[in-house]
């Protein structure tokens, strides 16, 4: 990677755009942490389905909830299973990359077939499954994210393994004797780390997706933990007499979702030298 | 061609056998007693036996997984703990609902997707262009629930066009009325995932405008959206035709969360509420015909590809 991609990245309105968003959703989860406006639990019979005022930015809901508290709140919520997701899916993608390039000749082709089989496992489905057994919770869409998706960066990473262990360099590094494992960190993961964050980033937007489709469905958050799916859950069904409330946390998922994918994109470009040479290439044909 | 069919086929087999094997392992290995699981925390000793003896949980486990097998083979996927009706025939009921579901969402999507991808791309240097590719952009990241909510809300609710939650009871004894409910579900899936085809299409498209046999037949006379349209078109479509596989996974995930969303009696919904009800014989088929679904047609994809694309015929 080399050195200029902050700068690169920044060059771009997507980049920038990700960037500012992620920065505020991460600065909200840490406030969120210790302080919200309202008690994003309280619940108040007398003020319910309010509209937007002062004491209550985005209004209340049907149990006369804070929206925008609950809203703020479950940003920390969102942010921590992108978080745990990525790093899951990265383990789990980078380490059934090297097996599949990298390990023992008899262990490549199941490791290929397993690979393909997972990929048709989409993350609703795994986390469907891991709670049908274990009871819903958060965790288990950590490890269906990280399963789900991992394969998905072990598919991306694997052939950029390969490509990577057939260069000069690798194999001069290999034949002075230098260990597989060393070989891969060393030389082979330093390579491929571009692809791996801007896929970490992607993933990260399919774990905050996927968080509220599984927290909507009743799987994911458990009630005590404040979720934008499932205040979009619990507001879906008032939202032809109250729209503009359930439109709050959508709106969230939305922007944190555009935000992971703007940025993963700009890294793209921002580390890609055959993406950048390309594209300028084509600017001078035409 | 034959060779190619037949490896295929033996693939999208030992696949079938290995998600299947998946499915069994994580419902039945984990840990986490079955039997325990569907009696619940307040079920006696020999309540839980007895309902171990039932699912034939006693037996060794490759038995019960080859049980499982060869009754999926002979289309008998056992009983439903709860209810005890035959799975089979429920679940042949809900896919009436979730395929035709699927089929109009990825028609629809493609539909929308593709023409609109082909277009941002002729247009990627003026304003419209950017527009399109922009609102592409976040329409994808929009979740499908939320989507969902935004449709009904303008086209079912404002205008009074269509139904906006359930199925008729009667199912497609009455075509128009069963058709009309699927509308407002298939095109929030569509909508989404529409977004997708048109971000892929319009990358594609860009590929091709620079493409050598492109840009030499517009240098012979061509206008460049004429050549784009005769040459340069079909390698795009190709490379969307690859995509449909991945597709598919999405619009099933898609088809569980609209069937919740509106009520519909497919397939996501029966499996949710299975989890909920702790049916696992239920899920384990449920999950099972999901998953076969997309590996079934992600593999016709592969073998419509190698048929289209004259590329890949000249390499056997």
């Amino acid at each position: 990677m080399s050195a200029a991609w902050p700068r690169e990245l920044l060059r771009r309105p997507g980049g920038v755009l990700g960037v500012v968003v992620l920065a505020v959703l991460i600065v909200s989860a840490v406030v969120a942490t210790f302080w919200t406006p309202q008690d994003p639990f309280a619940t108040d019979p007398f003020h319910r389905w309010q509209g937007p005022s002062g004491a209550h930015l985005l209004g209340t809901d049907g149990v006369g909830r804070d929206v925008f508290s609950y809203v703020f709140a479950a940003s920390r919520t969102a942010l921590l299973v992108a978080v745990l997701s990525s790093l899951v899916a990265g383990v789990v993608g980078v380490v059934l990359a090297a097996v599949g390039a990298l390990g023992p000749r008899w262990l490549r082709e199941p490791v290929a077939v397993l690979i393909d089989v997972l990929i048709a496992f989409p993350v609703l489905l795994i986390a469907i499954m891991l709670s049908a057994v274990l009871g819903p919770s958060l965790t288990e869409v950590v490890v269906a994210v990280g399963i789900g998706f991992g394969v998905n960066i072990a598919r991306v990473a694997r052939g950029e393994i390969r490509r990577v262990a057939r260069s000069g360099y690798v194999l001069a590094a290999r034949a002075a004797g230098l260990g597989p494992g060393r070989v891969l960190t060393d030389h082979l993961l330093p390579n491929i780390a571009p692809v791996l964050i801007v896929q970490l980033s992607l993933s990260a937007g399919v774990a905050v997706l996927s968080e509220a489709g599984l927290s909507f469905l009743g799987y994911g958050a458990p009630p005590s933990t404040p979720s934008w799916g499932r205040l979009l859950g619990d507001l879906q069904n008032y939202v032809t007499i109250y729209p503009l409330t359930a439109v709050w946390p959508g709106l969230a998922i939305t922007v944190s979702v555009l935000a992971c994918n703007l940025f993963g994109d700009a890294l793209r470009e921002a580390t890609d030298p055959r993406l950048r040479t390309g594209r300028r290439e084509r600017r001078r044909v035409r | 061609m034959v060779r190619f069919l037949a490896t295929r086929a033996v693939l999208l087999l030992l696949g079938l056998l290995v998600a299947a094997a998946l499915i069994f392992a994580v419902l039945r290995v984990l840990p986490g007693d079955v039997a325990q699981v569907i009696g619940g925390t307040r079920a006696s000793a020999e309540q839980v036996a007895r309902i171990r003896a039932q699912l034939g949980l006693d037996q060794p486990l490759p038995v019960q997984f080859l049980d499982w097998i060869g009754g999926l083979l002979r289309l008998d996927l056992g009983r439903s703990l709860v209810t005890g009706t035959p799975v089979a025939g429920e679940l042949g009921q809900k896919l009436e609902v979730t395929l035709p579901l699927a089929g109009l969402s990825l028609v629809l999507g493609l539909g929308l997707g593709i023409p609109l991808g082909v277009l941002s791309a002729v247009l990627h240097r003026r304003a419209s262009g950017f527009v399109l590719a922009a609102a592409a952009q976040s329409v994808a990241a929009v979740p499908v629930v939320f989507a969902g909510v935004l449709l009904a809300l303008l086209l079912g609710s404002f205008l009074h066009l269509l139904p906006v939650q359930g199925f008729p009871l009667d199912g497609w004894r009455q075509p128009g009325r069963a058709f009309a409910s699927l509308i407002l579900p298939a095109l929030t899936i569509a909508v989404v995932e529409g977004a997708v085809v048109l971000r892929f299409t319009r990358s594609a498209t860009l590929e091709a405008l620079g493409q050598d046999h492109v840009r030499m037949a517009a240098a012979k006379g061509m206008t460049l959206h004429r050549a784009l349209l005769t040459h340069g078109l079909p390698g795009v479509l190709l490379s969307v035709v690859s995509v449909i596989g991945l597709e598919i996974a999405a619009l099933l995930v898609g088809a569980v969360i609209v069937e919740q969303l509106f009520q519909l009696p497919g397939v996501g919904r029966m499996l949710v509420t299975d989890v909920a009800n702790r049916d696992l014989v239920k899920v384990q088929s449920e999950l099972l015909v999901l998953t076969g679904l997309i590996l079934v047609v992600g593999a016709v994809v592969d073998v419509l590809h190698r048929v289209l694309d004259p590329r890949q015929r000249e390499r056997t």
